[in-house]
C-alpha cells in the first residue's frame, strides 16, 4: 500500500471494510518517560456497521480516534502501525492531505458539544463553514441552505431560525444534533463519536442514539462509538472492542462481549453497571484499584494487579503480555491467560448471577 | 442592545457623579485653605476673607458643589455685582490658583500632548506585542519563542525612567539620531509631531508590548487547547484558517478589554514619561498642581481622568458585546 502522492482520490472501496486499523501504536516521549498511549491495537469497521469501543479513562480509547482523525501533533507523538481509511493509509500522510480527508470522509462528535462548538460564531454558519472548506465551489446561499437541511434532518424545528442561533441558545440535546449535522454535513463514509451522549441528561441520551442509527441507515456510514457507558454499547453496537491500557483485551459482536463475555476486565466492567433484574440491594461490585500508569505498564498482563484471577495459570499473567486469541467461537477475541474453560467457570459462578446491563 | 447601551451609560454617569462628589471634596479635606495659598504669605484676615469671597468657597459646600458643576455645563460667574466679578464661560473648572488661567486652557494645551504619546504608544504595543505573542504562542517551544519571551521577561522588569533614559543617551546624545523629545501639534506639522514624539512611543510602547506579548501568549495558548479548535481542525480547516479565525478571535477577547482599561487609564496621565522627555502632558501638569496645592487644576485632571476611565470601561462593554454574543443577554 503506497500513500496517493497527490490529494487522496477515493480509490475502490466498494469492498472489505472502509476503516482498517493494524497494529496501531501511539507514543508519546514526555519526560517521565514514553507514554505508551495505544499498543498495537487493530480492528476494522465496515459501511453501516457501528463498533463500540469500550475502557476507562486512559484506556487509548480516545487517543486512537484522534489518531484516526489524524488530530495528533505528528512532532509531539510517534504513530507507527497502518490506518487505512477507504484504502488510503493515513499514517504518514502529509497534514495537507489528511486535513482533506477530515470532515468529508470521516468526521467526529465529540463529548460536550457546548465547548466543542465556538460560542462566538452562529451555528449555521459553522455548518455552513464545514460544507464550504470541501465544497469551495458552493455559493454561500448554497452552503446555508445545506446547514439549514442538516439541522432539519438531525430532527431540530424551525431550523432556518435555529441557524442563526448561537450554540449558548441551544440546549444540550440540540447543540449535540447541531454538532452531528455538522459532522454529516458532508455525507462522511466514517463517523467517530467520542462519548456523544455522556454529558447529557440520560432522557436525551437515547434521542440522539435513535437520532444516530437513523442517519446510519441513511448515510450508509461506519461509526465509531467510544463510551464508557456498556448500555450505550449494547443499544447500538454490532461488534465490541474493550480496550484496557493501550491494549484490545477483548473483541466481539456485541451479543458475544455483553453476554459470554471471557475477559475478567470486561467482567469487571458489566458488573459496576446496575441491573433492572437482579437483586435491588445487591451492591454494584466496582473493579478495585485505578488504571494503570501508561509510562509504566505492569510486566505481563497489564490488568493484573486489579485481577482477581491473576495468577491462576502460573506465572504467565505477571511475566508474559497475553495475546489477543481467537476462542471456540467464531469472531470472539481474548488477550487473557487463563484458560477457556476456567473462564466460562468463574463467569459462570462469579459475575453471571450479579452483573447488569445483558442479563 | 439599546438596552445593554442605555444600562451601561447610566451607570457611567452615575459613576462620574460619584467621582465628582469625592473630588470636589479635596477642596475642603485639604489641611490649608485655598484662599491662604493664592494669598501669599504674610495675609491678614481680611485679605484671606476678601479671596474666599472671590472664590465663592464662603458658602455651603452643597452651594459650592451645585456651582462648580453649573460651571462646568453652562459657564458661571464668580462673585457676580462685585470688583472681581469674574466671567468663566462653559465648561468652566475654575482658575489656576497660580496665575489665574482659565484650567480649561490648560487641560486644552496638556490633552494633545498625552494623547498624542498614548495614541502612538497604543499602536506601538498592540501591534508588536500581541503579534509577537500570538507568534509565539503558534510557534510554543521552538527558539523564536523563547528568544520573544526572553525579550518580553526583560521588558516587562524594566521601568519607564530606566528604559527611557538609556534610549534618550543612545538615540540623542550620542549618536544625534533623533532630535530631542518635543511635542508640535500634528495639524501644524506631522512629521515634526512624529518625530519628536519617536522617543517616548518607543519606551512605552516597548513594555507595555512586553506585558502584552506575555499576555498574548498565555491567552492563545490557552485558546488552542480548547474543544472547539479541535472541532475546526476535525472540521477540515486548514491550520492558517483554524487560528486566524477560530483561535484569534476567542484569544483576542480578554486583551480588547485590558488593552481599553490601559489606554483609558494612559490618557489620564502618563507623568513618568513625559517627565523624562520633558514634555507638558497632563501628567507632569497634575502632578506639578499638587505640589502647590493647586486644587482647581487638581480637581478637574482627576475628574478628566475618571472621565477617560469610564468612557474606556463603556467602550470595552460595547465592543465585548459585539465579539462575545453570550454577552448580550447578561
Amino acid at each position: 500500500m503506497t500513500a496517493p502522492a497527490s490529494a487522496p482520490q477515493a480509490p475502490d472501496t466498494s469492498t472489505g471494510p472502509y476503516l482498517q486499523v493494524n497494529d496501531l501504536r501511539v507514543q508519546f516521549p514526555t519526560e517521565d518517560g514514553v507514554v505508551k498511549a495505544v499498543d498495537g491495537v487493530s480492528f476494522s469497521v465496515e459501511r453501516g456497521r457501528t463498533l463500540g469501543i469500550v475502557g476507562e479513562s486512559g484506556s487509548g480509547k480516545s487517543v486512537t480516534s484522534l489518531t484516526i482523525m489524524g488530530l495528533h501533533n505528528t512532532k509531539r507523538a510517534r504513530i507507527s502501525g497502518e490506518i487505512l481509511v477507504g484504502g488510503r493509509n493515513v499514517v504518514g500522510m502529509s497534514e495537507e492531505q489528511t486535513r482533506r480527508l477530515r470532515g468529508r470522509d470521516m468526521s467526529m462528535i465529540f463529548q460536550d458539544p457546548l465547548s466543542a462548538l465556538h460560542p462566538y460564531y452562529k451555528v449555521g454558519a459553522q455548518i455552513a463553514e464545514a460544507y464550504k472548506i470541501h465544497h469551495s465551489n458552493a455559493s454561500k446561499s448554497e452552503c446555508r441552505k445545506r446547514a439549514i437541511d442538516m439541522l432539519g434532518r438531525v430532527g431540530i424545528p424551525q431550523p432556518a431560525r435555529r441557524a442563526d442561533q448561537y450554540p449558548h441558545e441551544f440546549s444540550g440535546g440540540m447543540r449535540q444534533r447541531a454538532m452531528i449535522a455538522m459532522a454529516l454535513v458532508n455525507d462522511p463514509d466514517l463517523l467517530i463519536a467520542d462519548e456523544p451522549t455522556t454529558a447529557l441528561d440520560v432522557t436525551v441520551q437515547a434521542q440522539i442514539l435513535d437520532l444516530l442509527e437513523d442517519l446510519q441507515r441513511e448515510f450508509n456510514s461506519a461509526i465509531i462509538m467510544i463510551t464508557h457507558d456498556l448500555g450505550v454499547v449494547a443499544q447500538v453496537a454490532d461488534e465490541v472492542l474493550v480496550m484496557y491500557g493501550g491494549r484490545a483485551v477483548e473483541f466481539g459482536t456485541t451479543e458475544q462481549v455483553m453476554r459470554r463475555p471471557q475477559h475478567p476486565y470486561t467482567w469487571g466492567l458489566l458488573a459496576s453497571v446496575p441491573s433492572l433484574h437482579g437483586d435491588a440491594d445487591a451492591d454494584l461490585v466496582p473493579i478495585k484499584g485505578n488504571p494503570p500508569s501508561l509510562i509504566n505498564l505492569p510486566s505481563g498482563c497489564a490488568f493484573h494487579p486489579r485481577c482477581r484471577y491473576a495468577g491462576r495459570n502460573g506465572d504467565l499473567s505477571f511475566t508474559e503480555v497475553p495475546e489477543l486469541r481467537q476462542v471456540q467461537e467464531r469472531g470472539h477475541l481474548v488477550a487473557c491467560h487463563l484458560s477457556e474453560a476456567d473462564r466460562k467457570r468463574f463467569y459462570a459462578e462469579d459475575i453471571a448471577p450479579s452483573a447488569g446491563v445483558a442479563q | 442592545m439599546i438596552r445593554f447601551l442605555t444600562r451601561r451609560i447610566l451607570v457611567g454617569v452615575m459613576t462620574l457623579i460619584v467621582i465628582s462628589v469625592i473630588v470636589f471634596g479635596l477642596f475642603f479635606a485639604v489641611p490649608s485653605s485655598p484662599a491662604k495659598v493664592m494669598c501669599g504669605k504674610n495675609c491678614d484676615a481680611a485679605s484671606i476673607a476678601a479671596v474666599e469671597r472671590r472664590l465663592e468657597i464662603d458658602q455651603p459646600i452643597v452651594e459650592q458643589y451645585t456651582k462648580f458643576m453649573k460651571g462646568i455645563f453652562v459657564g458661571r460667574t464668580y462673585a457676580p455685582g462685585s470688583d472681581f466679578e469674574v466671567r468663566c464661560d462653559a465648561p468652566c473648572l475654575g482658575f489656576s490658583f497660580r496665575n489665574s488661567e482659565p484650567v480649561t486652557d490648560i487641560l486644552k494645551r496638556t490633552i494633545p500632548v498625552t494623547l498624542s504619546i498614548v495614541a502612538g504608544a497604543a499602536v506601538l504595543w498592540l501591534l508588536i506585542g500581541v503579534s509577537l505573542g500570538m507568534i509565539s504562542a503558534l510557534r510554543k517551544g521552538t527558539l523564536f519563542d523563547k528568544i520573544a519571551i526572553g525579550v518580553s521577561l526583560v521588558g516587562a522588569s524594566m521601568q519607564v525612567f530606566f528604559f527611557g533614559l538609556i534610549l534618550l543617551f543612545l538615540l540623542v546624545y550620542t549618536t544625534g539620531l533623533l532630535p530631542f523629545p518635543s511635542y508640535t501639534p500634528i495639524t501644524e506639522d506631522p512629521v515634526a509631531w512624529a518625530t519628536g514624539l519617536i522617543l517616548p512611543w518607543v519606551t512605552l510602547g516597548f513594555l507595555n508590548s512586553a506585558i502584552y506579548a506575555r499576555l498574548s501568549r498565555a491567552q492563545m495558548l490557552e485558546t488552542l487547547s480548547e474543544d472547539y479548535v479541535r472541532t475546526a481542525r476535525a472540521k477540515g480547516l486548514p491550520l492558517r484558517r483554524v487560528y486566524t479565525k477560530h483561535a484569534l478571535r476567542a484569544a483576542i477577547t480578554p486583551i480588547v478589554t485590558i488593552a481599553g482599561l490601559d489606554i483609558g487609564a494612559s490618557l489620564g496621565g502618563t507623568f513618568i514619561t513625559e517627565t523624562i522627555f520633558g514634555l507638558r502632558g497632563l501628567g507632569k501638569e497634575t502632578v506639578e498642581a499638587v505640589g502647590f496645592l493647586n486644587l482647581p487644576i487638581v480637581v478637574a485632571t482627576v475628574l478628566l481622568a475618571a472621565v477617560f476611565i469610564v468612557v474606556a470601561n463603556l467602550i470595552v462593554d460595547v465592543l465585548y458585546a459585539v465579539i462575545d454574543p453570550r454577552v448580550r443577554l447578561s
